[in-house]
């Protein structure tokens, strides 16, 4: 999405005098420097401020650790989760008229526009002690809030719409006929979705995955509220990074926080080459069309 | 005319994912969220008003949809100068910093937080710059507008960008040819192109700041009636067992942000429309 | 394989896309559906191929009804309007796919599917572009490798949808030809859509003309151009001439002229409609005797090749006519801008106002592409 199949001004009328040219090259950079690059800087600046001796301590920390896997954990358990959802709402939706549909992509977004700390409230309200199912829960003995259930649950409810956002477009854009094609030549409709839908969607699909898989190991606010913050038990690397911070461990704090930043920065990576990889195949097929 | 719920198609299906999809849907995100509705209607009517209008509440209000909305301003202006650098002007690095843009969504909000918080705070690299000019930023509403830019940065530049880079030339070089000064240019051809994109991401921006809590808790101070954002005072009431009070607060926001999303909807629409992809039905 | 089509109605919404159409396609043959964009030619093909169900009536193969039968299960070959090729498939995995989905029973070995594969690729004298990939061909190339992908599965019938739509004017008429040696060559009951009359009246054998769902006329080449059955077919195929027109009691009177319509006997003072094509048209310098010819003007004169187009105003309505003719015959006595003549139909037909479906008597040329339906 980012990057222009005809970049920079086409021709001399419709560029602005250099000085201009360079007063908002400067705004935009100063801007950007002020909110994004300052802060990026610092947090590998704070994290090895003490050494590296501290910085690994605080990210082998057992403790940390366990966030760490919970982290992991919940990521593994939400992003194929939305994944079969993603697939399965832009098949119906781009491969089907019916009616309603407008309504459903509405609802698909829902989650985006929730904040996240309601989104952890809902769960309380419904599964917590004194939540709907609570009493039926611990009456067998089961535990959702303050338990991993519940750190899932919120991390699922946070990513519903990254992949089936990235889909649906895609899908719609490509239409039916190469399905249609493969139904005529014999092929059922498995076969058709394996060796057909799925070949294609696959660079949005990956896409959607990444932006999922970001948002998933980085989300606070949902999880924060059904975790309980149990050390060693509830803790994702987030709710980590916050306690290490109430406590004033600072370079510990920083060097959590690294991690989950790092792990930011190579999603960013992914996307871009994503990104660069779907382009040259458009560019490709745009050539293509003009043999 | 006969009703048909769908137009017939070979492929097949429908009904499989369909029903999954509403059924996941449902089950994660629609019964949970009744369940706030449900819960807030454990209240009379008067309870209901007295604690979504209670002072403290109607204070953390003003600063969340306040500091919201500045922000989004924020990055109406400096978002849309940034996505115009970007399509239109050669630089060295561009590409990383096309790809850093968003970094705000890729980042766990908490890292954010405490990062702005210990850059803007009189003691960081940033506050420390701003203090003798009697501005402090971290621990006071201020910080909380500073958050909030940060994590509504992307939605400005990413959604007026590909409006920029679709402009064809052509219309700009035809306003050149018919007379027009770059500056005439600019707001009568330009401009109007690029409206619906800067709207749509002002309210994106609008919508995902009103409801942030991760990052703006470690920079705000969270000082009842002065620096405290509404999702924190919903998982203040929680911390206190006030579920009733939690989802009351809740409802009052959750309703907000639906008529955001259906404003997000009805203007990504008009935008279609603009751009001649879509006719008024 | 014969297709036969009985009472086929279907309807998207309010849009009525196919209304009752009768049809059989004898074996063997290629079959031009031809018509505006919307006439419902593209559903009728697709409702052929099982590829959209109709809302009543029935498709017979060979006699025996393939209604129910699965899109999979009909043995019909497809070629689409944009080709759908599998962009991530090299053409030699396009044109195998229909074989290797088969299930194991039947599938052929890979040696089988590397031998056909060749063959269809050599009878589309395409072998050489094998490797590569859809996205690197021309508009061309990927029509014929959409036909031989759609070849490969031995298809009792061929179904193609605007086969040369999406392609430029010179490419068309080389395909266009190539299509009709491939059919000589191979025999299959083959059905094409189509908006344009040359590509349908230069390949087909048969052609069916559609309008509004309904089927106008089937005939040979021949039939619909010399023998239009209503109207609309005059209109679509080919250039007409409009005069208003007057039938009583088997003569109809246009202008000055009266002309023996027998077959409008009971008519009685009915406004009617008459239809002359640019060709059938003599222009002379003296009036004939008796009421067989017009007065009109020469208002212009332009040279189109082969062909001399004249266009001439009629003196008393002012209505303008085409009329065209060799370039020979227009030598031997070259007509100017301005010169009195007199027109006398060698041909003409008329239509009363009521029976007329054409609605619009306005000389229409159609163009456009695919009907989207």
């Amino acid at each position: 999405m980012n990057s222009s199949l005809h970049p920079g001004p086409a021709s001399l009328a419709n560029s602005e005098p250099p000085f201009i040219r360079r007063l908002l090259l400067a705004v935009a950079l100063i801007f950007l420097t002020l909110f994004l690059f300052v802060p990026l800087a610092a947090v590998f600046y704070e994290a090895l401020r003490k050494g590296v001796g501290v910085y690994l301590a605080a990210i082998t920390d057992p403790y940390a650790l366990d966030a760490i896997r919970l982290t992991l954990l919940s990521a593994a358990i939400a992003v194929p989760l939305n994944v079969i959802f993603g697939v399965s709402a832009a098949w119906a939706i781009a491969k089907f008229e019916f009616y309603g549909k407008s309504m459903l992509i509405t609802l698909i977004d829902l989650p985006f526009a929730v904040s996240p700390v309601i989104a952890g409230l809902i769960y309380v309200l419904l599964f917590g002690a004194q939540g709907w199912l609570g009493p039926w829960l611990t009456g067998h003995g089961i535990k959702i809030i303050f338990a991993v259930p519940g750190i899932v649950l919120a991390t699922v409810f946070v990513t519903v719409p990254f992949i089936a956002r990235e889909l649906i477009p895609l899908m719609q854009a490509q239409g039916t006929e190469e399905e249609e094609a493969a139904m005529v030549l014999g092929a059922s409709g498995w076969l058709t979705f394996w060796r057909i839908t799925l070949p294609n969607i696959k660079w949005g699909l990956l896409y959607g995955v990444v932006l999922c898989t970001a948002r998933a190991m980085g989300e606070f606010g949902a999880v924060s509220v059904v975790s309980g913050h149990i050390r060693g038990l509830t803790n994702t690397l987030p709710l980590h990074v916050e306690i290490l911070y109430n406590e004033y461990q600072f370079a510990a704090t920083f060097a959590c926080a690294s991690l989950l930043t790092l792990l930011a920065l190579v999603m960013l990576a992914l996307k871009a080459l994503i990104e660069r990889h779907t382009l040259r195949q458009r560019r490709i097929a745009i050539s293509g069309e003009s043999i | 005319m006969i009703f048909r719920f769908r137009q017939p198609s070979v492929l097949p299906g429908f009904g499989l994912t369909l029903g999954f999809t509403l059924g996941y849907l449902g089950l994660i995100v629609l019964i949970p969220l009744a369940m706030a509705f449900t819960q807030a209607f454990h209240l009379s009517w008067d309870q209901f008003w007295r604690t979504v209008t209670a002072p403290r509440v109607l204070a953390s209000y003003r600063l969340t949809f306040g500091a919201a909305f500045l922000a989004a301003t924020i990055n109406t202006g400096f978002g849309f100068i940034v996505a115009w650098v970007l399509v239109r002007y050669p630089f060295p690095g561009k590409r990383l910093v096309d790809a850093l843009v968003d970094l705000p969504f890729a980042l766990p909000t908490a890292v954010a937080g405490i990062t702005l918080a210990a850059i803007y705070s009189s003691n960081g690299w940033i506050g420390h710059a701003l203090e003798p000019l009697g501005m402090k930023i971290a621990f006071t509403p201020l910080g909380v507008i500073v958050a909030l830019v940060f994590i509504s940065l992307p939605f400005v530049v990413r959604t007026v960008q590909p409006v920029l880079e679709d402009l064809e030339a052509e219309v700009e070089e035809a306003a050149a040819s018919l007379g027009a000064d770059r500056w005439q240019i600019f707001w009568r051809v330009l401009f109007p192109a690029i409206r619906p994109a800067l709207l749509t991401g002002f309210t994106l921006a609008f919508a995902r700041a009103i409801g942030e809590y991760g990052s703006v808790i470690f920079i705000a101070g969270n000082l009842p009636m002065v620096s405290e954002i509404t999702p924190l005072l919903i998982v203040s009431k929680l911390e206190q067992y006030d579920y009733s009070g939690a989802a009351a607060v809740s409802v009052v926001m959750l309703v907000i942000s639906f008529l955001l999303l259906l404003l997000i909807n009805l203007l990504q629409r008009w935008s279609r429309i603009q751009r001649g992809w879509e006719t008024v039905i | 394989m014969s297709i036969d089509i009985q009472g086929l109605y279907k309807r998207f919404g309010h849009f009525v896309a196919l209304d009752g159409i009768n049809l059989t396609i004898p074996a063997g043959q290629l079959v031009a559906l031809l018509g505006p964009s919307g006439c419902g030619k593209t559903t009728l093909l697709r409702i052929i191929a099982g590829l959209e169900t109709a809302d009543r009536g029935q498709i017979l193969f060979n006699g025996e009804d393939a209604s129910r039968r699965q899109v999979q299960d009909r043995q019909v070959g497809f070629v689409f309007q944009h080709y759908a090729l599998f962009q991530h498939m090299s053409v030699f995995e396009n044109v195998a796919f229909g074989l290797r989905v088969r299930p194991r029973a039947c599938r052929p070995s890979d040696a089988q599917i590397r031998d056909k594969v060749q063959t269809l690729l050599e009878l589309v004298q395409l072998s050489w572009v094998a490797n590569r990939y859809p996205s690197q061909l021309s508009g061309g190339q990927r029509q014929r490798i959409a036909l031989a992908r759609a070849l490969a599965v031995e298809p009792q019938v061929l179904l193609l949808d605007e086969p040369f739509g999406a392609l430029d004017t010179k490419v068309r008429k080389e395909l266009r030809r190539w299509l009709r040696r491939l059919h000589d060559d191979l025999h299959i009951t083959s059905v094409f859509v189509t908006h344009d009359q040359e590509e349908a009246l230069e390949v087909a054998d048969q052609i069916v003309v559609m309008n509004r769902g309904c089927i106008e006329q089937m005939g040979s080449p021949q039939e619909v151009y010399d023998a239009p059955a209503t109207p609309f077919v005059y209109q679509f195929l080919g250039n007409i001439n409009l005069f208003h027109s007057r039938v009583h009691a088997g003569w109809a009177k246009v202008g000055g002229l009266r002309v023996q319509v027998p077959e409008h006997d009971d008519a009685e003072y009915a406004p009617a409609m008459a239809y002359v094509r640019p060709h059938d048209i003599d222009v002379l310098r003296e009036p004939e005797d008796g009421d067989t010819t017009l007065p009109a003007t020469i208002s212009r004169v332009s040279l189109l090749g082969s062909l001399v187009r004249l266009e001439l105003t009629q003196a008393p309505s002012g209505e303008i006519a085409e009329v065209e003719m060799t370039r020979e015959r227009y030598l031997a006595d070259p007509l100017q801008a301005g010169d009195l003549v007199f027109v006398k139909p060698r041909q003409l037909r008329v239509f009363l106002y009521d029976n007329s479906r054409a609605g619009s008597p306005v000389p229409m040329r159609w163009s456009g592409d695919g009907d989207g339906i």
